[in-house]
């Protein structure tokens, strides 16, 4: 039988607030643990909480970038259960009256296609404390600093339909909130984590298949292979005569399986009321404009004007548009060298593959856009060649010098000196006597032969197009 | 609505109260009797009535984001069960 | 010394007649001597408040002082004092000494006040008799045998007894104005949003307000002076401007119109109590106010909707409660499971584990909109008839609590009986309303409470009507006679 799968991702978007969602704590993540963790946090009796006027921006920006509804008024509710890491027995966070309504974005598919995928709501929440498993006399440690970090939980329609539309949503997903400057996005540090609910259906059947909801994929890479597994497994489990069971599974990306998380799972009534210690949070047609506006430019709109403007094609347009760091970067570059398609070349193919090959992160990249953009520049002008460029942008890899400077420094300025170059090619000339019988036998192949050989006698400082035309021009005669 | 042994224990559980099994039966009767009190809110068809669920019509005011809080960790587990490192110790936790 | 009021007290320190550290020592030493007879304190705090005297002193001496300054209170145990055993009359919290103080105390202690202790309650306010407390019952000052009402039963036996010339309290159906009434002083229970709730803590978020419990209603405008006010640790604190309580305590009130519930003279309310209420009715009459019939449709169903709201609202808050960052832990858990229900099973006592069980289930899957969600609307329906009443009246009077206070242990085996004592109470707490209560007489030898209620922060309205009865009578000026 073919198989459909369904899927739909829930992530949570740690906000890049400085303090936590109800209280004055720091949200600086790599502190000592429990420094960070005051009176509110803790749960200590007696203790309220006070909505941060930033959370609330954030999520509206977010809530205006993806055309979402946003209600007149949200409401917090209590989530209640026992954990060690919820130091309250409830988490703060929103069940009826989100933030954010329903919205939607366009993410693009491999075969240059794209699609609309469907965001259900969002809602603000606080984050919860870490558990830490190492061995404390037999027991767990708990750590609160994370615990009232503001979240936004971004809830999607069930509308991707394999593990690559879901990891183009999620990517899409991040470059948002990226952009949007309201999550820093480190997966690592858990500031954007991910769920996914995922259920397989026959072709062609209407209704959705029974679900799994997937925890802990926390990578791009992780999401895809977590995804595909488990509609293998579902597939097998039904084709062999059973049934999926609705549960929470753990991926282990160390043993690449997921398992049931049935210790989550028992009888989970959580009780949601409208938290008593808030009221309703009032959103006015005014702070939906306001968030409007200070909203900069978005993806989707980056990538059509980086095509109309610098003449890009869409795919060069995508890859540059999908980080915001890269995009601005790219920018710089161009501006500063002239040439968008040269600049747009060198960020998406020599730049990002250095970057690769040296495993570092684009936010750490040695050489920054204007000192690139030199280079480039003196490409564009004729100083140098493209050859010559990379040699130069090796060079800046290691230490702070601009281009000027290097290619100054190490003598790679192009000659352009018809009067030496010509001497070159007459010394050539002189030299290979067979050769050139051989071209003006009609072996023009030679003319290679020749050109690489003033470029090597001209430590690569010669400008090939013109030495092949001087070649042509004296064999020619 | 009465309650028996069985939704006692339920609801013990979901509310993490250990009690005795021999309490069990005489919560389920004052319980059953609580509720019997609270079920005579049904005399009053409330059906276009909106819930109120604080007293004052007032909307929830904003905090500006500033960091206010410094560390008194210290202070905090002073009155802590139980502490190692910085952590508030809890039975191991089984993922 | 120990008769005198705040205002007394407060014009003997500014005159030299006393200092505050000899003010506090006569406090120290009677409470010494007579506190265990009512069991009012949980925690007596002799040396804090020879400093805190001390300090008063010096403020006085150097002219930064306000009439609060130097004068000895005590604190109902709900609310965190930092340094300080803060229990909430539970095992649970037996061992919580807060690392935090609460804005009630903070205020209260920024105007020079000197605190005395914290006073026994029901455990987690739970209860209208003061016989939940983790440390024992307290017994009325008036008669040993019967109770002082609860929650905030230490702190009314305490003033009735004189052993302190103020104390706190928190009202969440009735705590302050039940036993106030019951031990015969004057409690004010504020506008909800009028006090900061932060460090008070929470038994049921969207009825807690705190307010003083004083002899008098002089003395109540000078605590509440002190204890009112935005706060920004508080989402629920209204941010108004705080009146002066004292302003307008002479008034007269010819012209007042009282509207009395005929729900709240009707069947129930113990004969003698409403006989004492009809003299007091009168001599307001005197005063030139005129009293007319109101109606209240939806007071019998107060007590059902309480008794959804405020356990749905304890259950949760009370999840904290896990031995795990503070408080009662239980012996060599086997599992987190087993820590959880060991520690809140042998931390909690029984009427504070019903509430949360009777929480739970409203709030459970299934049950929401039957119970929760239902009495979130009769909420709105009592709310309303007040709302209809003022269009009407200026203030609303009636009896405190139906019945005189009860012998000791003659209805802890009976929750519903328990609740029933707080029939008069609840509603204003579900309308978020101030109300009063004064003390009006006397039936079977014991105090009787006149409880006044106002529209939404009229404190002011109540503090003046409360005084002018207090100026035309004497009920409050009475003391128990074992505490002369």
């Amino acid at each position: 039988m073919a198989w459909e799968t369904v899927i739909g991702l829930e992530i949570h978007a740690q906000l890049a607030t400085k303090s936590k969602i109800f209280s004055g704590a720091s949200t600086a993540f790599g502190a000592e643990p429990n420094t960070q963790a005051c009176a509110v946090d803790l749960g200590l009796p007696g203790v309220l909480p006070v909505l941060n006027r930033e959370a609330v921006n954030m999520a509206l920006r977010f809530g205006v970038a993806i055309g979402a509804e946003i209600a007149p008024y949200n409401v917090f509710a209590r989530k209640n259960y026992f954990y060690p890491d919820l130091p309250k027995g409830y988490q703060i966070s929103q069940m009826e009256l989100p933030i954010v309504g329903s919205g939607h974005l366009e993410i693009e598919l491999e075969d240059g296609s794209s699609k609309t995928v469907g965001v259900t709501r969002a809602h603000l929440e606080e984050d919860a404390g870490k558990s830490l498993h190492e061995d404390y006399q037999g027991m767990t440690g708990i750590d609160l600093n994370r615990a009232g970090t503001p979240l936004l939980e971004i809830v999607s329609e069930p509308d991707m339909r394999s593990a690559k539309e879901a990891i183009a949503y999620m990517k899409k997903i991040h470059a948002l909130v990226r952009y949007l400057g309201i999550c820093d996005g480190n997966m690592q540090e858990g500031s954007f984590r991910c769920d996914a609910n995922v259920s397989v259906r026959p072709v062609g059947q209407a209704e959705y298949g029974t679900r799994a909801e997937l925890k802990n994929i926390n990578s791009f890479r992780f999401v895809e292979r977590a995804i595909n597994l488990e509609v293998e497994r579902q597939i097998d489990v039904i084709e062999s005569g059973g049934s999926v069971v609705q549960e929470t599974r753990l991926y282990d990306s160390d043993k690449h399986e997921t398992r049931s998380m049935r210790s989550k799972e028992e009888a989970n009534d959580y009780r949601y009321f409208p938290d008593p210690d808030l009221l309703p949070v009032a959103i006015s047609e005014a702070d939906i404009e306001a968030a409007r506006a200070t909203l900069p430019e978005l993806p989707d709109e980056k990538k059509k004007r980086f095509v109309s403007e610098f003449g890009l094609s869409d795919y060069d347009a995508g890859v540059l548009t999908a980080e915001l760091e890269v995009a601005t970067y790219f920018e710089v570059v161009a501006q500063e060298c002239g040439d968008a398609k040269l600049a747009s070349n060198w960020v998406s193919s020599d730049l990002s593959g250095a970057l690769h090959k040296s495993g570092i992160e684009f936010s750490d990249c040695p050489v920054d856009a204007v000192r690139l953009g030199g280079v480039l520049k003196r490409v564009v002008d004729n100083t140098i060649s493209g050859k010559i460029a990379k040699q130069v942008f090796d060079e800046m890899w290691n230490n702070d010098a601009d281009a000027d400077t290097i290619i100054e420094q190490k003598g790679l300025k192009q000659i352009t000196d018809t009067g030496a170059l010509e001497a070159m090619v007459d010394d050539v000339l002189a030299a290979n006597a067979d050769q050139v019988e051989q071209y003006r036998a009609g072996k023009t192949k030679v003319l290679g032969f020749f050109v690489g050989q003033v470029m090597k006698a001209s430590k690569g400082k010669a400008n090939p197009g013109q030495i092949n035309q001087l070649f042509k021009q004296k064999l020619d005669s | 609505m009465s309650l028996d042994s069985s939704d006692v224990k339920k609801i013990a559980h979901l509310a993490r109260l250990g009690i005795s099994d021999d309490a069990v039966p005489e919560y389920a009767t004052e319980l059953s009797r609580i509720l019997e009190l609270v079920e005579q809110m049904n005399a009053v068809d409330t059906s276009a009535v909106s819930p109120m669920a604080h007293p004052q019509d007032v909307v929830q005011r904003l905090r500006p984001d500033e960091v206010t809080e410094t560390d008194n960790r210290d202070g905090f587990q002073g009155v802590a069960p139980a502490t190692e490192d910085g952590l508030y110790l809890v039975p191991r936790v089984i993922e | 010394m120990h008769n005198k009021t705040i205002a007394e007290l407060s014009a003997g320190l500014s005159a030299g007649e006393f200092s505050s550290v000899e003010l506090t020592e006569a406090c120290i030493q009677r409470i010494s001597t007579l506190a265990g007879r009512s069991n009012c304190f949980i925690t007596q705090t002799p040396e804090r408040a020879l400093e805190d005297a001390k300090h008063a002193d010096q403020r006085r001496a150097t002219g930064d002082f306000g009439p609060l300054t130097g004068i000895p209170i005590a604190h109902k145990d709900i609310f965190c004092t930092q340094g300080i055993r803060s229990s909430c009359a539970s095992k649970m919290l037996d061992s919580f000494v807060s690392p935090y103080e609460s804005t009630v105390s903070a205020k209260l202690k920024a105007a020079g006040t000197v605190l005395l202790g914290k006073t026994n309650m029901d455990e987690f306010a739970m209860g209208s008799s003061n016989e939940t407390s983790f440390y024992g019952p307290v017994r009325n000052p008036w008669n040993h045998d019967v109770v002082p009402g609860g929650s905030s039963g230490g702190s009314a036996a305490c003033v009735a007894a004189r052993l302190a010339s103020a104390a706190t309290g928190t009202d969440t159906g009735g705590s302050i104005r039940q036993p106030a009434a019951l031990c015969g002083i004057t409690g004010l229970k504020p506008t909800y949003g009028r006090v900061s709730r932060y460090g008070m803590i929470a038994f049921a978020s969207s009825l807690d307000q705190a307010g003083p419990m004083t002899r008098t209603a002089q003395d109540a405008a000078m605590m509440l002076q002190a204890m009112a006010g935005f706060d920004e640790r508080d989402s629920t604190s209204v941010d108004v401007g705080v009146p002066d309580y004292s302003a307008n305590l002479a008034d007269s009130i010819d012209g007042l119109t009282i509207g009395l519930p005929r729900e709240y003279f009707a069947e129930g309310l113990d004969s003698g109590v409403g006989d004492v209420l009809e003299q007091a009715l009168e001599t307001l009459r005197k005063l030139g106010a005129t009293t007319v019939d109101i109606d209240l449709p939806n007071t019998s169903l107060a007590v059902p909707a309480y008794y959804v709201v405020a356990p749905a609202e304890c259950s949760s808050n009370l999840s904290r409660m896990d031995g795990v960052r503070f408080g009662y832990r239980c012996e060599d858990p086997v599992d987190l499971e087993d820590l959880y229900k060991r520690s809140r099973g042998e931390g909690f006592g029984e009427e504070v584990k019903r509430r949360i069980m009777i929480g739970t289930y409203a709030l459970s899957a299934g049950y929401y909109d039957a119970y929760y969600l239902k009495a979130q609307r009769v909420r709105r329906l009592i709310s309303d008839d007040f709302t209809r009443a003022f269009d009407q009246v200026d203030v609303i009077m009636g009896p405190t609590a139906p019945s005189v206070a009860f012998a000791l242990g003659s209805k802890t085996d009976d929750p519903i009986g328990m609740y029933l004592s707080d029939i008069y109470t609840i509603a204003v707490n579900l309308a978020g309303l101030p109300a009063m209560s004064v003390p009006c007489g006397f039936a079977d030898e014991l105090p009787v409470g006149l409880q006044i209620i106002g529209k939404p922060f009229e404190e002011s309205r109540l503090l003046n009507v409360a005084h002018q009865f207090q100026q035309a009578t004497d009920w409050h000026q009475r003391a128990p006679q074992e505490y002369l």
